[in-house]
């Protein structure tokens, strides 16, 4: 009984410790956003999302980096999903016993962990020194760069998931390995794959060193991409620090704005994820 | 030791079961050796599945059945390192040989496995996927293939309102079925069953043997089977295997009325495996 009672006192030691870690955790993560509400909300009107970044001391809103924002995310999407997918297939379908792929699969979980600062320098080397000016081009790239990793990894590990039995039975009516894929595996790791672009756009809505030395930043309306093109969080960055009184208001209420837009995206994530598991 | 002992495995020359003679040989293995990477799993393997027969596999865990059905249809190719040397014919064509093509083998030689595998699709796609893949054809007639397929599994009548829903959403036996369906809608010429009711429970377990019993006319069936009763009730023939090795192949009644062999005897009766 003796010993029985010493892994009694051990559990409940282990499970307070773990309780204590989990509110430690869990009080930034709330003191966090309560700050963040009380400073942000009061500047979350209609003119934030309809009108320009103001100049000190005048009114405005913060439309052109929520477009600019918008557009390098989903460019960035654009070109990092395909490529990250198909290396994600490559690895768990195709060569999964390959030597190679646990090449490809150690320097892909590097680059997941790359400061993302080194991602937008390497982007200014390569492409914002080459065209001569800073771009919203360059600014979706750098952000493409860090959707791939995280791509290549979900889609890699979702596609593990699919049971072996299954691709055999594909494999058994006579299903070329292509159509497997397609038909049968990716149906099968779909939600964990969206899941995956989802957690993607979230890490890089706000993201803020690759775009510094990229998109840099632009006070004006513009669309173009091949011009600087304005952020939210390079935004943020530039008014949190300014000493104007309005220019903080609204680097709060931006601040809100993302941190809205990417609990939203997580919890679309978590209810696709829920979904695959009760399927 | 000059005297055999009644241990010592049979000499492996391949002799034609008594009721076998004058049968159309569909399937025939001769000489097959099965390699997972250095470990041999099959030695020096002869049996024949005969048309329009159900030639039953039975054995102890790890003995090789499995590997030896898996080699019909060239399934251990999607794995590296599994390789198989001998000869396997098809038809009278060799099934091992390079230039066959994996996929139209796979479409002739069908299989079911131990657990139920439907696609993560809805039951009509379930079958009409493999159709589609090897035919055309207006989608009237396509709906009455997989009609006619599900009623060929025992299956229409418990999904015909719900031909639409997921086909996992079914129960563990009319998934089976379902799969058995999706074999069938392909039209292949050989069944090979791995184990088909190990996760069912008594009524579908009979449903299927029922089923299989109905798809001899058309087809040429091998099973896997663990459950000695259920060898005895559906096959034709009966291959004992134990260590990699084929122990004695037959009729079904005699294997299991006088076998030949001390182990074969053994395992029947529940001494070991």
């Amino acid at each position: 009984m003796a010993l029985y009672d010493t892994r009694r006192r051990r559990n409940h030691v282990a499970i307070g410790l773990s309780i204590a870690a989990t509110v430690f955790g869990l009080t930034w993560l709330v003191l966090i956003l309560t700050v963040l509400l009380w400073n942000g909300l009061g500047g979350l009107t209609l003119a934030v999302f309809t009108e320009m970044t103001p100049p000190p001391g005048s009114a405005g809103g913060l439309l052109n980096p929520i477009v600019g924002s918008l557009l390098m995310t989903f460019i960035a999407v654009l070109i990092g999903t395909p490529l990250g997918i198909l290396a994600g297939t490559y690895m768990a379908e195709y060569g999964r016993y390959d030597k190679l792929t646990t090449v490809v699969r150690f320097i892909n979980d590097i680059l997941l962990s790359a400061p993302s600062i080194v991602i937008g320098l390497f982007v200014y080397e390569v492409m914002v020194l080459q065209m001569g000016h800073f771009s919203g081009w360059a600014g979706a790239v750098a952000l493409a760069v860090i959707v791939v990793p995280v791509v290549v990894r979900t889609t890699e590990d979702m596609l593990i998931l699919v049971p072996d039995t299954l691709r055999e039975a594909a494999a058994s009516i006579g299903l070329p390995r292509a159509l497997m894929i397609r038909k049968v595996a990716y149906r099968a790791a779909r939600a964990g794959m969206v899941t995956g672009v989802l957690l993607a756009i979230a890490r890089i809505s706000g993201e803020t060193a690759p775009l510094l030395f990229t998109a840099l930043n632009n006070q004006f309306w513009s669309t173009d991409m091949n011009a600087p093109v304005s952020s939210l969080p390079v935004v943020i960055f530039q008014f949190a620090l300014s000493p104007y009184d309005d220019w903080q208001q609204l680097a709060w209420t931006g601040a809100l704005i993302i941190t809205m837009a990417v609990l939203a995206l997580s919890i679309i994530a978590r209810l696709l994820a829920a979904q695959r598991k009760s399927s | 030791m000059s005297v055999t002992s009644i241990d010592t495995p049979a000499p492996a020359v391949f002799r034609t079961p008594m009721s076998a003679e004058g049968l159309a040989e569909k399937v025939s293995v001769r000489s097959l050796d099965f390699y997972y990477g250095g470990h041999q799993a099959l030695k020096d393997i002869n049996v024949s599945l005969y048309e329009n027969k159900v030639t039953a596999f039975i054995g102890p865990s790890g003995c090789g059945k499995s590997t030896l059905l898996r080699v019909l249809n060239r399934m251990y190719d999607l794995y590296p390192n599994q390789r198989a040397t001998g000869h396997v014919t098809l038809d009278n064509e060799d099934i091992l040989a390079g230039a066959q093509d994996l996929n139209l083998l796979r479409a002739k030689v069908g299989m079911v496995f131990q657990k139920p595998t439907p696609f993560p699709m809805s039951i009509y796609e379930n079958i009409a996927f493999g159709i589609r893949l090897y035919e055309k054809m207006p989608k009237s007639e396509l709906d009455d293939r997989v009609k006619r397929c599900l009623e060929r599994a025992a299956l229409w009548d418990e999904v015909k309102d719900k031909i639409d829903a997921n086909g996992l959403s079914l129960s563990g036996g009319q998934q089976q079925r379902l799969c058995i369906a999706r074999t069938v809608a392909v039209r292949p010429e050989v069944i090979l069953l791995d184990e088909p009711c190990s996760a069912l429970d008594p009524i579908s377990t009979a449903k299927i043997e029922e089923l299989i019993d109905e798809l001899k006319e058309d087809y040429t069936i091998a099973i896997v089977t663990h459950n000695m009763q259920q060898a005895a009730r559906v096959s034709d023939f009966t291959a004992f295997m134990y260590l990699g090795e084929l122990v004695e192949f037959g009729d079904t009644t005699r294997i299991f009325t006088s076998p030949n062999d001390r182990r074969t005897q053994d395992y029947i009766t529940g001494r070991f495996g």
